[in-house]
């Protein structure tokens, strides 16, 4: 119970905020937005943040698993369902297949061959206009239903997506606290040792990537759904970039401070809309200002904070 | 606890305060816009930008349309069908808008308008691609002439010159890409045989590999099919190449900024373009001279040369302000029925004439060809 009970804190403000304010444009709009980003992030940071490997191309597995539901379905009339599980089958053969040669790779050179896989994925979505549209993208993708119910408007959309988002977040939760998440943070503290003590790192970084990414395309395929379109844009490198701002401005190694770090990327750019001109400047000091005084990250390191200010008290009371 | 419970109250509060704002005045004419006004497409978005709010503050300062004041809300894609996409939710969701004027791009259009169509919002796009009326949707309508206009002028020119066989070339961008699918599809119309098909990328700074390959098959002429810098680039390395075939470019080069990049190499290329380019130069007979030059004088008396792509913006706003008069209400659905129904509307791009089955409502004839001489534009009849 108490191992996550940060889990059904989260479940209680996701179900709260749907039912209280299911007509607000930042539920219904920014919300699926959020739980979107939040499930990548989070998928992100299972690599990042517990294995200690760093991927500037998880945007072009979301993109695999979108432009999978969306090709199968527009073109071939295909299930929605078997789409999405065809997105699962590439994303996750691509992943495996890449994952040992790439991850023996450390450091800038690991970063490189990532940014490369992620790039030359955007490029295919852009080139290949006779399957993907071009960069015109896809239109018209139906939609989908769950058991008999259409998800046919922004809070049903928000209802499956946080969904998605609580289920990730319980994995990542328990992978972290299993044999194989140990596993991870040896290889994160150093592989040598990890070795030593009768590790598979190869095997445990390949599983870790692959998960991550079957993660990251069945997001990708309802994204594809809700939005009803897709674009080579939302799968560039730009984005890859901002899921591992998300994850490190929250916090590494830390599940909700992925969660946290996608909320604040995800509502920032809504709120300082009133600035104008001046959007851009602002968001950039406001990260580069967490960064330098929070370099942990704003969960990690506010939680930190909390923690101590509460046990300073505690201690003065006594 | 109690700061907790305070705390807790507060975000509330605040939660509340941001779901129930949504202004409600009930005489206001509310116009929403994302365009590109900054990004690779600013070309566009800017001019339009401009166009849109200066004839919006003189609107609302000789008091609105028939009393009902314009609100004007505008948000900046940077061309990213993403971000359209969400600013086009907040349009209709939040700012609740009663008409949208936009976007830039075909992208960016095309990526909203399943959404705008679900919504019923009335949208006029600023966008090129025949893909946004054709097939026609209810709620969208265009002011820009298509891709397939473009084709079908330089065709036509084509084939009064006595040529017939045409070299391609085109770039990467959705512009590029659309209007190259166009022109294979328009040729066999006008009895021309497109004998060299080459690509290149939007971001290539020398394209001589591929005008070589060009001169080396039997064309007559070659056609250019993009736009910002590369179609500047292809114009310089044709000449620099001291290949002599006629040059096309397509209305996506329609602006002073073309001239000055290819430089002397411009010289002779021809091109279809809205009569705003050549307004001065129209006979007095033209209907459209009077509307060209008025929105000329005022544009560049404020903000500098002015480009096609503003005029486009301007012909969307006051197709929107006719059907909003003539509806006399800010209702979507009367305001959409009116727009269907303009007729005879002079602006910049032509004379509109729009039907059900046309929600563009311009002939071939609104646009001119146009050739370079001498660093600027002359009609050719």
């Amino acid at each position: 119970m108490k191992r996550l009970a940060g889990f059904y804190i989260l479940a209680a403000v996701l179900i709260a905020t749907g039912l209280i304010f299911p007509d607000s444009y930042y539920v219904t709009v920014v919300g699926v937005t959020i739980c979107t980003n939040a499930v990548l992030a989070v998928s992100l940071n299972l690599l990042m943040g517990y294995a200690g490997q760093i991927s500037l191309g998880h945007a072009a597995f979301f993109g695999l698993g979108a432009y999978a539901s969306a090709v199968l379905t527009t073109k071939y009339g295909t299930n929605p369902w078997l789409a999405m599980l065809a997105g699962v089958g590439i994303s996750g053969t691509l992943a495996f297949v890449l994952a040992r040669p790439i991850l023996k790779l450390k450091g800038h050179y690991l970063a490189m061959a990532t940014l490369g896989m992620g790039i030359i994925i955007h490029i295919f979505f852009v080139q290949a206009d006779w399957i993907t549209g071009g960069p015109d993208g896809l239109s018209g993708i139906p939609e989908i239903s769950i058991a008999g119910l259409a998800i046919n408007n922004d809070i049903r959309w928000y209802w499956v997506f946080g969904g998605l988002m609580l289920f990730t977040t319980w994995i990542s939760l328990n992978i972290v606290d299993s044999r194989p998440g140990r596993a991870l943070a040896a290889v994160h503290g150093s592989e040598v040792a990890a070795q030593m003590t009768g590790v598979d790192t190869a095997s445990v970084k390949a599983q870790i990537f692959v998960v991550s990414a079957v993660i990251a395309s069945v997001a990708g395929s309802l994204f594809a759904h809700q939005q009803a379109f897709v674009s080579p844009e939302s799968f560039s490198f730009f984005f890859s970039i901002e899921l591992v701002t998300m994850v490190v401005l929250g916090g590494l190694a830390s599940t909700f401070g992925a969660i946290f770090g996608a909320v604040l990327l995800s509502i920032l750019p809504e709120f300082l809309l009133v600035f104008e001109d001046f959007e851009v400047l602002i968001y950039g000091a406001i990260l580069m200002i967490i960064m330098i005084f929070l370099p942990e990250g704003l969960f990690v390191s506010g939680s930190r904070i909390v923690t101590g200010w509460l046990k300073k008290r505690e201690l003065s009371t006594q | 606890m109690y700061k907790t419970v305070r705390m807790i109250m507060v975000f509330a509060a605040a939660l509340l305060l941001c779901s129930t704002y949504t202004a409600s005045a009930g005489d206001t004419l509310k116009i929403g816009s994302f365009l590109a006004v900054t990004g690779p497409a600013s070309f566009l978005g800017d001019p339009e930008l401009k166009t849109l709010q200066m004839y919006i503050d003189d609107i609302n300062s000789k008091g609105g349309i028939d009393g009902t004041k314009i609100e004007f809300i505008h948000y900046d894609t940077k061309a990213k069908a993403k971000d359209a996409k969400n600013f086009v939710n907040r349009l209709i969701k939040k700012d609740r808008v009663d008409v949208i004027i936009g976007g830039s791009t075909s992208g960016n259009t095309i990526a909203v308008m399943d959404l705008v169509e679900k919504a019923h919002v009335p949208l006029i796009s600023l966008a090129g691609s025949v893909k946004i009326i054709e097939p026609v949707k209810k709620w969208i309508f265009k002011t820009p002439h298509t891709d397939r206009m473009a084709a079908a002028k330089i065709f036509e020119d084509i084939k009064a010159r006595g040529f017939t066989k045409v070299a391609l070339i085109t770039g990467n961008g959705g512009f590029d890409k659309s209007g190259r699918a166009q022109c294979l599809a328009l040729a066999p119309k006008y009895g021309l045989v497109i004998v060299a098909d080459e690509k290149y990328g939007n971001s290539d700074t020398d394209m001589t590999t591929q005008i070589t390959k060009i001169r080396s098959t039997d064309a007559q002429v070659i056609v250019n099919f993009g736009f910002g810098k590369a179609p500047a680039i292809v114009t310089k390395n044709i000449r620099q190449l001291g290949v002599k075939l006629p040059l096309y470019q397509s209305h996506g080069v329609a602006s002073k900024k073309f001239i000055e990049l290819a430089g002397e190499a411009a010289e002779g290329v021809r091109l279809p373009a809205a009569g705003l380019i050549v307004a001065d130069k129209l006979p007095d007979t033209d209907p459209q001279k009077r509307v060209l030059l008025a929105y000329k004088n005022a544009y560049e008396a404020k903000y500098g040369p002015v480009s096609t792509f503003g005029g486009h913006a301007y012909d969307a706003l006051f197709i929107t302000v006719n059907a909003v008069r003539s509806a006399g209400s800010t209702d979507r659905a009367k305001i959409r029925d009116e727009i269907e129904k303009t007729k005879g509307f002079v602006g910049t791009g032509g004379i509109f004439n729009m039907s059900p089955s046309d929600h563009l409502g311009l002939g071939l004839d609104s646009f001119h060809m146009v050739e370079i001489k001498n660093g600027d534009w002359v009609l050719v009849n």
